[in-house]
């Protein structure tokens, strides 16, 4: 690949990988006594000329690796094993100095991370900072660096470089930035690109637009990248070689042909199949632990549920005409008017799930928090029992607000800190005055942690002693106190791993089934929408623009945004088509 | 962290407790406050320096360490007749620059009753009720030299201090005390409900931080026009809010809108639940540090409210007060009243300031 490597060693080839990483331990101090082991002596090769996907839900240890390779791991609580080599030109990376490591990093790799606003600095505009990495690591100057600025935008597909290179970062869009996080990425022609979770924080269908640059870059530059993920659609897209982890070590490793169409290791099928898909509606989603036992459920052909609606259902809730707006100051007198939600109308059928679909921005979010009155809705009615939640005085809605409750999309966030399990599940009951009195509250509680499969104990424990699906478990215990006839679930299951998404998503469905609750369950997830609900409704830039029956409009949409989400959804690999497979 | 079932688990304080043990210097200081804090309470309760008003000790009796050759022998009551004027005026003072012109007024021109040699038409009777009020005591029990030496009435100096550290810290702790509870509940009103609120709170803070510090206290104290304890608490406190005001409100801002208060919105809770009770204790960790810091602070500007002499009454004892006699002591030579405030005053400031950074490491809402 490049004519002045005269030294055969270093010709990389399928025998001769360009990395390799040899027992690669890596652990972390946590305090005096303990160590947590992030990544327990793992190899694997980076040939070149290839994407490699490494695996894994959070914990998983990808990113600790991917650091590694970058020589950014944290020093002051970072230990790495002496045993561990990571060789790129016959150097071992690990015993190189910080001087020699900093030429690389930049030069001969480099990174893109998962937040793109988050990566760039807000008070140099793109250009200066593309011009930085370029005068750093390559040597040019002035002009010449402005014109290969302009060029390496252009490259990532920036409309009209020449103007935006001097736009200030928050000018881009989310996913114009991440193309200039890729852009000073390869600017000095890396030979590895080490991709964390890039895509993960945008839209499906910017996401798909960042993968085909990521693979097109790829292909055209001839180098590496090592694309980190959660997501096996995404992998199943882009991959050439996959590496599944799991608490540390390598499960499996194999082409991507190979790991698709017949995994070995259990977790590796797990993490294959209990993801909802488009296609299949099992009744219940597998889990991990269904695989690791082999129980009927994780039997390709156990039974599906039907979804849908007949049209003679009881309505709970009705929406007519809502309406929110924000206002900003424009001048000195005047505002301007932004319409977050515009004329939103449905009807929500007792025991049924509403799906809400949407981009970010869509307004989504805003209808469920005018539901619940978190926000004040500027127009339209909400009918619950015949009246009208948002023209009620807030002392009257306070006996209607128990029966709407709402789960929220992070779990870390939604419970306090500083209350114990106990506290967090008896206040509701307390407020409302629900229970005869504390004994009877506190067996209620018990009751419903033993319900949302938790265990008992946890009533005196606090929310960062427990996992995510678990506190998410818990804000579900929160919202049962009050046995509320409608639950918006905004993002409920987004922030979890794929294996505890269909552990809660199965709870979800589970406690409809028993209290008989309607759902509006508010997704980006298309996947996840599909299999939970029985209704769709497509939002963009605030508006309805489709509302079908949820196999319905996954099969036949209508309007032409319909369309296009569905069809940025990731297909995996089956559906990989157009790109060729290296082996 | 195997906890039987039904044992409460670690909550966050507990997890900071934790952490404070690991800081040794914290915990050092953490000893020294605590001893203070004894050594106040028993002060307080009068099991210690009950009597520190009591003359136990010559006129400026020096430490025992010292011996009591170390007091020049013209500081002795009723030594010399001029001393029967005053103690301190007639004292030669060896670095007094202008100490030869006194001693040629006093010895030429004849300006004073007292500098002329006629001699006092009062002076026997004077002697007399000396006599009577103090010989008897002074004869029996006045000793010689004191633990740590006595001041110009013969008060015995360790006990004056003790007094001293409870006055001083009396007023650090209440005076920080208020301060924190109005810049907490300040903050909490302007950083919740904000708009015009805030706004209101926010001119308020405005027009307190646009006076000169020492200006504003001087007007407070001028306008409460009482000496005392209490007076210089209020005076501290309603002037040292605003740091703590604008921390929490800034606290609460960021709090308000996190998903946990919108939970507890939907969950029906009141606006005063959500600011007390949910908002309160996630901030706590800040206004704790707050109020430490300002225990710190506040004990130094009574010290120097004292020494201004806007302090304490003059029938208290404060490290300020007693800094404040030290300076004409000084002059003749005896330190160890100021030794022994400045000491006090330095071991106790030093441990708490240290106690505070520690505890604002372990107390780092790292929320996991």
């Amino acid at each position: 690949m490049s004519a002045v490597d005269n030294t055969p060693v270093n010709k990389p080839s399928e025998n001769n990988p360009l990395f390799s990483i040899r027992d690669l331990s890596v652990s972390f101090r946590i305090d005096r006594t303990t160590r947590l082991d992030a990544v327990k002596g793992i190899s694997f090769d980076i040939p070149a000329n290839s994407t490699v996907a490494l695996v894994g839900e959070s914990g998983s240890g990808k990113s600790v690796t991917a650091l590694a390779i970058l020589g950014l791991l944290p020093k002051q609580n970072s230990v790495v094993a002496s045993g561990g080599r990571i060789l790129y030109r016959d150097r071992n990376l690990l015993a190189l100095a910080p001087d020699e490591m900093r030429k690389l990093r930049g030069c001969d790799i480099s990174m893109i991370f998962q937040e793109p606003m988050s990566s760039l600095n807000p008070l140099f505009t793109v250009g200066f900072q593309l011009i930085e990495v370029l005068t750093e690591h390559v040597g040019l100057r002035d002009k010449p660096a402005r014109a290969r600025a302009i060029e390496l935008l252009r490259e990532v597909g920036i409309p009209e470089p020449e103007t935006r290179i001097d736009a200030y970062p928050f000018q881009l869009s989310g996913g114009q930035q991440q193309r200039v996080m890729i852009a000073m990425a390869i600017a000095c022609e890396p030979k590895l690109l080490i991709a964390d979770e890039p895509t993960t924080a945008l839209d499906v269908t910017i996401q798909k637009q960042i993968l085909d640059l990521i693979a097109e870059v790829q292909k055209r530059r001839q180098m590496s990248v090592l694309f980190i993920t959660h997501d096996l659609a995404v992998v199943g897209e882009i991959a050439d070689h996959v590496i599944v982890m799991r608490d540390g070590e390598i499960r499996e490793q194999g082409s991507v042909g190979r790991i698709f169409e017949s995994p070995q290791d259990s977790y590796t099928q797990a993490l294959l199949l209990c993801r909802p898909r488009l296609g299949r509606r099992p009744k219940r989603l597998p889990v991990i632990d269904d695989f690791l036992n082999r129980t009927p459920a994780a039997a390709p052909d156990a039974p599906e549920r039907s979804r849908g609606l007949r049209g003679d259902e009881e309505i709970v809730l009705e929406v007519r005409h809502l309406g929110k707006s924000f206002y900003s100051r424009k001048g000195l007198f005047g505002r301007q008017e932004f319409k977050a939600v515009h004329d939103v109308s449905f009807k929500l059928p007792k025991g049924k799930t509403l799906g809400l679909v949407g981009e970010s921005g869509s307004g989504k979010t805003t209808v469920g928090l005018a539901l619940m009155r978190l926000h004040e809705a500027s127009s339209g009615q909400v009918l619950f029992d015949g009246k009208d939640l948002l023209s009620m005085p807030p002392r009257e809605a306070m006996r209607y607000k128990r029966r709407i409750q709402i789960i929220f999309q992070n779990p870390y966030s939604s419970l306090n800190p500083r209350f114990t399990i106990g506290q967090i599940l008896m206040e509701p009951m307390q407020i409302h005055r629900i229970g005869a009195g504390e004994q009877e509250r506190r067996n209620m509680a018990y009751e419903l942690l033993e319900k949302v499969g938790l265990p008992g104990t946890s009533f005196f424990k606090y929310p960062h002693e427990f996992s995510g699906g678990q506190r998410q478990r818990i804000a579900i215990a929160r919202c049962l106190t009050m046995k509320p006839d409608v639950l918006i679930c905004d993002e409920s299951v987004s922030a979890l791993d794929v294996s505890v998404q269909a552990q809660v998503l199965n709870l979800l469905q589970d406690l409809q089934d028993e209290y008989g609750m309607s759902y509006i369950f508010i997704s980006h997830d298309l996947a996840v929408v599909k299999y939970m609900a029985d209704e769709v409704m497509v939002m963009n830039e605030g508006e309805i623009v489709e509302t079908a029956n949820s196999d319905d409009i996954y099969l036949n949409p209508q309007h032409p945004y319909t369309k296009k989400l569905l069809s940025s959804i990731p297909k995996g690999w089956q559906g990989r088509t157009e790109r060729p497979l290296l082996n | 962290m195997s906890i039987a079932s039904h044992a409460e688990s670690p909550g966050l304080w507990v997890l900071a407790w934790r952490r404070f043990r690991h800081d040794r210097v914290g915990l050092v200081s953490y000893y020294i406050v605590l001893l203070f804090v004894a050594l106040v309470a028993a002060s307080w309760t009068g099991l210690i320096a009950s009597d520190w008003e009591k003359e136990v000790g010559v006129s400026h009796a020096p430490p025992t360490f010292l011996g009591p050759g170390a007091v020049a022998s013209h500081i002795e009551p009723a030594a010399a007749p001029q001393s029967l004027h005053s103690d301190e005026s007639a004292e030669s003072n060896v670095i007094d620059p202008l100490a030869e012109v006194l001693a040629e007024i006093r010895g030429g021109k004849p300006i004073g009753a007292a500098d002329t040699g006629i001699v006092d038409p009062l002076a026997d009777v004077l002697a007399e009720i000396r006599g009577q009020s103090g010989s008897a005591s002074a004869t029996e029990t006045q000793a010689a030299t004191l633990l740590l030496g006595g001041d110009k009435w013969g008060r015995d100096v360790l006990k004056k201090v003790i007094k001293g550290t409870e006055t001083s810290m009396f007023v650090g702790l209440a005076a920080a005390a208020l301060a924190a509870l109005l810049g907490t509940v300040f903050g909490a009103m302007a950083g919740y409900y904000g708009r015009w609120i805030d706004d209101l709170f926010n001119w308020f803070y405005s027009v307190f931080t646009s006076i000169p510090y020492l200006l504003l206290i001087l007007s407070i104290a001028a306008v409460l026009n009482q000496k005392g304890t209490i007076t210089v608490i209020l005076i501290l406190g309603l002037t040292g809010w605003t740091g703590i005001f604008r921390l929490v409100r800034a606290e609460y801002m960021k709090h308000k809108v996190r998903e946990y208060v919108q939970a507890a919105d939907a969950i029906g809770a009141s606006h005063m639940r959500r600011i007390f009770v949910h908002i309160l204790p996630n901030v706590s960790h800040v206004v704790l540090v707050q109020l430490s810091l300002h225990v710190v602070l506040f004990i130094k500007s009574e010290v120097v409210l004292s020494f201004l002499g806007f302090g304490v009454g003059v029938d208290t004892v404060s490290w300020g007060s007693m800094l404040n006699e030290a300076q004409t002591e000084l002059l003749i030579g005896n330190w160890w009243q100021l030794a022994a405030a400045t000491a006090a005053m330095a071991v106790m400031v030093t441990a708490f300031g240290l106690l505070t950074d520690a505890l604002r490491d372990a107390l780092d809402p790292k929320l996991k």
